[in-house]
């Protein structure tokens, strides 16, 4: 082999070299992508929700929200259709002490609650909009933010169509539903969906056929909030009235 | 030769050869530059970032207050028996009694909440139009005004039980799914338990459903004595669900 040859041929190895190098280290060099193969998601059976919110409270206590009203990472909207088909959408808070139920009204058409939360998009618009990068998608699917790295701008709160972050007043950064990504490890299921009095919640791993989530998707009629903005949410919406938004 | 391909040749030809060989250096460079960025960084930093994963180990390694029904079942198995049976069965110990993760680590200095008040128990079961029919709802002006609901209703296990025989009256459409399905030869009480009053008060009083996956195995599993069912390996299938959590009873589809 002359010089030229084999200059040749180390020239045209180099790129195969790196290439290859990078391939095997980023698919199988990771034990973790390996091991976790879950992805969770949450199913809310609109028809069993009481309003009694529950969920709201635990959800404060657990995840250090604070207790005024207007901080939510889970909230209870009920709505009310009346029978000129104006529609009106309360905030459920029954720790307040102006908050009253509202009295049977002749002219209501009908009146229901909706459990709402971050909606874990697979595609999430406020992890798009972040322009340090503190929001992200885990592998299991869930949204989180870095506290660290959060400058609190505020972006995101606005990029959100679900309404589901607000900015925590001690920390300064976006706060949102993490799916309790604590209790996950152990097992436990996030705290709404286990204080749940009516089982109006439904967690699992979407990629288990046995999951009791993956059951509810296959047996009722299910319905993602605001499907046209291409979100994909992967919390799904049972039997949901047409008026909610 | 094309106009092109002689123009190209004037073209290489033209830059100097100092220039070709310092690019030849330059190559060489970018090509250590990027070998030792595949060797040297960590996998951590190239997966997603080495800030993603710390987040998330400081989400998990988070604390919360909320423990588990399965953890107070433990210390409180009689509460937990009384419970299994009634109205009450799905509620976790923690929507009444509040956080109970300390209260688990420390069961004698810091004991849980347990509300008696009538106002506790009507942020569900006082009358709201808006929650579904045949949730149980009183209107708490009217109902024993001033009595504390624990003193007629044992907050654990609310209900009665007797069975009635006809079925299909109201549950046609159960009955005929059934109708064509192998389970035609059962009757329904052999699944469900059906209290006395389940016919005056259909949603107050609502009939059991099979709570153990042992129920299901008498005639499904390895073993069993009765005759034609097929059969599941109990202790491989299904994981920790419940058989109807996947098959649908009255119309069960081999799988």
């Amino acid at each position: 082999m002359d010089r030229r040859s084999l200059l040749k041929k180390l020239f045209f190895s180099i790129p195969l070299l790196v290439k290859g190098d990078l391939f095997s280290s980023s698919e199988e060099g990771n034990p973790k992508t390996q091991k976790t193969k879950s992805k969770y998601g949450m199913a809310v059976q609109v028809e069993k929700c009481i309003g009694c919110a529950r969920c709201v409270e635990a959800c404060k206590i657990e995840n250090n929200v604070p207790k005024e009203h207007s901080y939510f990472r889970t909230w209870i909207e009920r709505y009310i259709v009346k029978k000129d088909e104006e529609i009106t959408v309360q905030m459920v808070d029954r720790g307040a002490k102006e908050y009253a139920v509202p009295s049977v009204e002749k002219d209501i058409l009908r009146s229901f609650f909706v459990p709402k939360l971050c909606n874990h998009c697979s595609n999430p618009p406020c992890a798009q909009v972040c322009p340090v990068g503190a929001t992200f998608l885990t592998e299991e699917g869930v949204v989180l933010v870095d506290d660290n790295r959060c400058i609190g701008c505020g972006y995101c709160i606005h990029a959100c169509p679900y309404g589901a972050r607000y900015l925590h007043p001690e920390t300064k950064t976006a706060d949102k539903c993490t799916f309790c990504y604590h209790r996950l490890k152990s097992n436990k299921h996030p705290v709404c969906v286990m204080v749940c009095p009516t089982q109006a919640r439904v967690f699992g791993n979407l990629n288990s056929p046995a999951s009791p989530l993956v059951r509810v998707k296959r047996m009722k009629n299910i319905h993602v909030l605001k499907p046209y903005l291409n979100t994909r949410p992967k919390v799904f919406y049972t039997d949901l009235d047409g008026e909610v938004r | 030769m094309t106009k092109k391909a002689v123009s190209m040749k004037n073209f290489v030809q033209k830059i100097p050869e100092q220039i070709k060989r310092l690019s030849i250096v330059f190559f060489f460079l970018a090509a250590g530059v990027l070998l030792a960025r595949a060797y040297l960084v960590p996998t951590e930093l190239k997966e997603s970032g080495i800030h993603r994963s710390k987040t998330i180990q400081t989400e998990i390694s988070r604390k919360g207050s909320y423990s588990e029904s399965e953890v107070c079942s433990e210390c409180h198995d009689d509460k937990d028996t009384l419970k299994r049976s009634g109205f009450h069965k799905f509620l976790a110990c923690e929507t009444c009694h509040g956080p109970g993760a300390k209260h688990a680590e420390d069961p004698e200095t810091t004991p849980p909440s347990a509300p008696r008040e009538r106002d506790y128990c009507s942020l569900c079961h006082a009358y709201d139009a808006s929650r579904p029919t045949g949730f149980p709802q009183i209107n708490p002006l009217v109902h024993n005004p001033l009595k504390a609901c624990i003193s007629c209703h044992e907050p654990h296990d609310p209900k009665p039980t007797e069975v009635p025989r006809e079925c299909s009256a109201c549950h046609g459409g159960i009955s005929r799914t059934m109708a064509i399905s192998p389970h035609i030869q059962l009757d329904c009480t052999t699944c469900h338990e059906v209290p006395k009053n389940h016919k005056t008060t259909p949603r107050a009083a609502k009939p059991s459903k099979p709570e153990s996956r042992e129920f299901c195995g008498k005639c499904h599993a390895e073993g069993s004595d009765v005759k034609g069912p097929p059969r599941v390996d109990m202790k491989t299938h299904g994981e920790k669900y419940l058989c109807w959590q996947c098959h649908y009873p009255h119309m069960p589809e081999a799988r």
